[in-house]
């Protein structure tokens, strides 16, 4: 098994889940703080919780659990020769992570306008549970718009080079790993979305 | 270990065949033994720049009171040694650079599994290692915190302990890329009839510290991270005054920095376990065992992180399980120990340097391992907890341990790498001479910490001053013996007598290839492997 255009889509999908193993436990350090204060302060994260907004949440919830679905089609698309199609969903996902950012944007904004981010006079006005909780939010949900951002850009990255054929019907290996990258940006959010948004409920 | 035909190729083997012009034949390769030998170089000189800090941590200790520095630059100085010691040689240290060198020769593979990825990691590594460097020359003035950054200091000094995270953050993605693209090289690239129970030891070390470093490195990223954050833009996790909890940094810091000591001497052990059966002439006595064992050491030592924290503040029986938890690591340690002992017993012993070194990691590594479970103690911890005599203990099997193998696997595996040998009479007064100086320091370090000395300050009270004098009239002796082994290691490279492709006897597959190896190692045909790493017999060679 080695050979100059060898190509191992084993190792390089067995690689690509090992890198998403890292993500999850990049991420897990924020959900171990999130567990630890949680428990040290309940009640307080719960009327922390209820400062925000679950449209804006369960909205970009709907247009990121939608966004994979393009691209795990997109993925069969290509299989299948459909190239066309595939760059489509692609940029669909694209515009998705788009739509996410700028609600993201929106629902940052409203907060900050209300006086609510790390270091702000407001904030320290509040419990210390809440100020751990909005300090947290912050963080988690920056990190993972990062990851929006990055995962919007290797998608981009994959269809350019979908659109040059150097990832094609017979080498598709690129754009699964791309794939696999965006659904640990959707998965991450999957966590994200009730511990916040529906903690009180 | 199999037949491989020796094609036809150069004298100088991989070095003659660059992909590229000029420096770029290195500096855009992909083959993986440049990319070790990058690391290796640059490994070296970062070790030489601690060595120098640390030389200079003893002289100021040389008397009580202020010898050469004040309280300040004496922080930072020994912030800096400690940083660069942890995170730019012990860490990347073996694997990065001989992991690079020989573990793929060793699967009988033509490269890792990700070639650009490994590249690309070396340029993270040294970008790392220039942010860190540069964070001592700009800002609020370098680091002074210790190298591990503890909260609340960490947040509120005005020192650049900023641009010092976001280094810690990238040298650690640099270390996940390494670990992952490993794990998937020893998976996927083994050659025909490389079987699992057949993969040298070294290797299988290699293997199980990828693993700690691609389930432990992302907590400290993400920990420095916090910090960061904490002290741009003032997110307070760790800040009482906002419901925050210093504690938890010392948690998730540790839950990283603990593992990252195996990630640090896992390697060493697998380069003793390589050298003692060659030079023994003896197959390696447990070889299932020794694996094992190093799989029991990334499993067990993640679970250890607390004891270092026995003086923090935890409950009583957060203290108990982590003591028991601590020793319960010692277990698979030590069956490496017995396993080496027993593979020298009645072995036909070749007293070479690398095995001088392997030797010399066993019994500094085993005083410093025993005086580790006097740390684990949680009662006797409190009794020595931040005195030199930790610091005595961490010197013992970090330098002791991984220092002395990472030596060993320079006078084992340089001369197949560049094809000359050194003089084997200077390494070996070399090694007398680090050894010599090495006990007069460390052992020093330990009986002061016993009577009380605490580490890090630049002052102590007079009656610590014979002691700390004895010290730092050892570091001197190591220094000796350091200039003289690196002077004889870099004169062999360029002077020494050519050697053949097995000048040690060994039955893995790097000794069946010629030194220095060829450009894909094996040539055309991927070699087929016929029988174990150690089995001397069918290797023909005894």
């Amino acid at each position: 098994m080695s050979g100059h255009v060898h190509k191992d889509y084993t190792g390089a999908k067995f690689g690509m889940w090992l890198f998403l193993f890292t993500e999850v436990l990049l991420f897990g350090g924020l959900f171990l703080l999130y567990a630890v204060y949680l428990a040290r302060y309940p009640q307080e994260f719960i009327s922390a919780g209820k400062e925000l907004n679950v449209w804006f949440g369960g909205g970009n919830t709907l247009v990121l659990l939608t966004s994979s679905l393009f691209v795990a089609i997109s993925i069969t698309a290509l299989r299948r020769g459909a190239k066309t199609l595939c760059l489509r969903l692609l940029g669909s996902t694209i515009a998705c992570a788009v739509i996410f950012m700028v609600n993201k944007y929106f629902e940052w904004n409203a907060k900050i306008s209300h006086g609510i981010y790390p270091g702000s006079d407001h904030l320290k006005e509040m419990q210390p549970g809440e100020m751990v909780f909005f300090n947290l939010y912050y963080l988690t949900t920056g990190l993972h718009g990062l990851h929006v951002i990055i995962g919007a850009l290797v998608i981009a990255w994959a269809m350019f080079l979908i659109k040059k054929d150097q990832v094609n019907a017979d080498d598709w290996v690129i754009l699964e790993n791309a794939g696999l990258y965006w659904h640990l940006v959707d998965l991450i959010w999957i966590f994200v979305f009730p511990l916040y948004y529906l903690i009180l409920h | 270990m199999s037949d491989v035909t020796t094609t036809a190729t150069s004298e100088r083997g991989f070095f003659d065949e660059g992909q590229y012009p000029g420096i770029f034949a290195w500096l855009l390769s992909t083959d993986h033994k440049r990319i070790g030998l990058l690391y290796f170089w640059c490994i070296v000189t970062f070790f030489c720049v601690g060595a120098i800090l640390g030389l200079l941590i003893r002289l100021e200790l040389f008397a009580p009171g202020e010898t050469i520095m004040g309280a300040q630059t004496y922080n930072a100085v020994f912030t800096l040694h400690g940083v660069i010691m942890i995170f730019l040689f012990i860490i990347p240290g073996i694997p990065a650079a001989f992991g690079n060198l020989i573990m793929p020769i060793q699967l009988g593979a033509r490269d890792v599994a990700f070639p650009k990825l490994n590249l690309f990691s070396w340029y993270l590594y040294i970008t790392g290692a220039i942010l860190a460097v540069t964070s001592l020359f700009t800002g609020g003035g370098p680091p002074d915190t210790g190298w591990t950054f503890y909260v609340p200091f960490s947040a509120q000094t005005s020192t650049n302990v900023s641009l010092a995270a976001v280094a810690v953050f990238i040298l650690g993605f640099s270390s996940i890329l390494t670990g992952l693209n490993f794990v998937t090289t020893i998976h996927r690239l083994r050659t025909e009839g490389m079987t699992w129970m057949r993969i040298p030891l070294f290797t299988w070390s290699l293997y199980a510290t990828a693993w700690i470093q691609i389930l432990a490195t992302p907590v400290i990223g993400i920990t420095v991270a916090m910090l960061f954050a904490e002290r741009i833009i003032g997110t307070g996790l760790f800040d009482p005054a906002q419901g925050g909890d210093p504690i938890m940094f010392q948690h998730l810091f540790w839950i990283y920095s603990h593992p990252a000591v195996y990630i640090m001497i896992l390697p060493g052990m697998g380069v003793v376990s390589d050298i003692v059966p060659v030079f023994s002439r003896k197959p390696c006595f447990g070889y299932k065992a020794i694996v094992v064992s190093s799989l029991a050491i990334a499993f067990a030592g993640s679970l250890v992180w607390a004891h270092h924290m026995y003086t923090s503040g935890m409950s009583d029986m957060a203290v108990l399980v982590f003591s028991f938890l601590t020793f319960i690591v010692a277990i698979p340690s030590a069956i490496k120990v017995f396993n080496w002992l027993a593979t020298l017993y009645e072995g036909s012993i070749l007293l070479d340097p690398p095995l001088l070194y392997a030797l010399s990691f066993i019994l500094l590594f085993t005083i410093g391992g025993l005086t580790g479970l006097v740390l684990g103690a949680a009662a006797a911890d409190v009794h020595v907890h931040d005195t030199y005599f930790v610091v005595g203990h961490f010197h013992f099997v970090m330098f002791g341990g991984t220092g002395m193998a990472f030596f060993a696997a320079m006078h084992y595996w340089l001369p197949k790498i560049y094809g000359r040998m050194y003089d084997k009479t200077i390494a070996t007064v070399a090694w007398a001479v680090m050894v010599i100086g090495f006990l007069i320091l460390y052992i020093s370090m330990k009986i002061v910490g016993m009577q009380g000395m605490p580490r890090r300050y630049y002052d102590y009270v007079p009656e610590f001053t014979g002691l700390n004098q004895l010290a730092t009239v050892g570091s001197w002796i190591l220094a000796v013996g350091l200039v003289l082994m690196f002077a004889n290691i870099i004169r062999g490279i360029f002077k020494g007598d050519p050697v053949e492709a097995n000048p040690w006897g060994g039955a893995s597959l790097e000794w069946q290839i010629p030194s220095p190896p060829p450009m894909e190692n094996f040539g055309e045909e991927d070699p087929v492997v016929t029988h174990g790493p150690y089995d001397f017999t069918k290797a023909g060679i005894l």
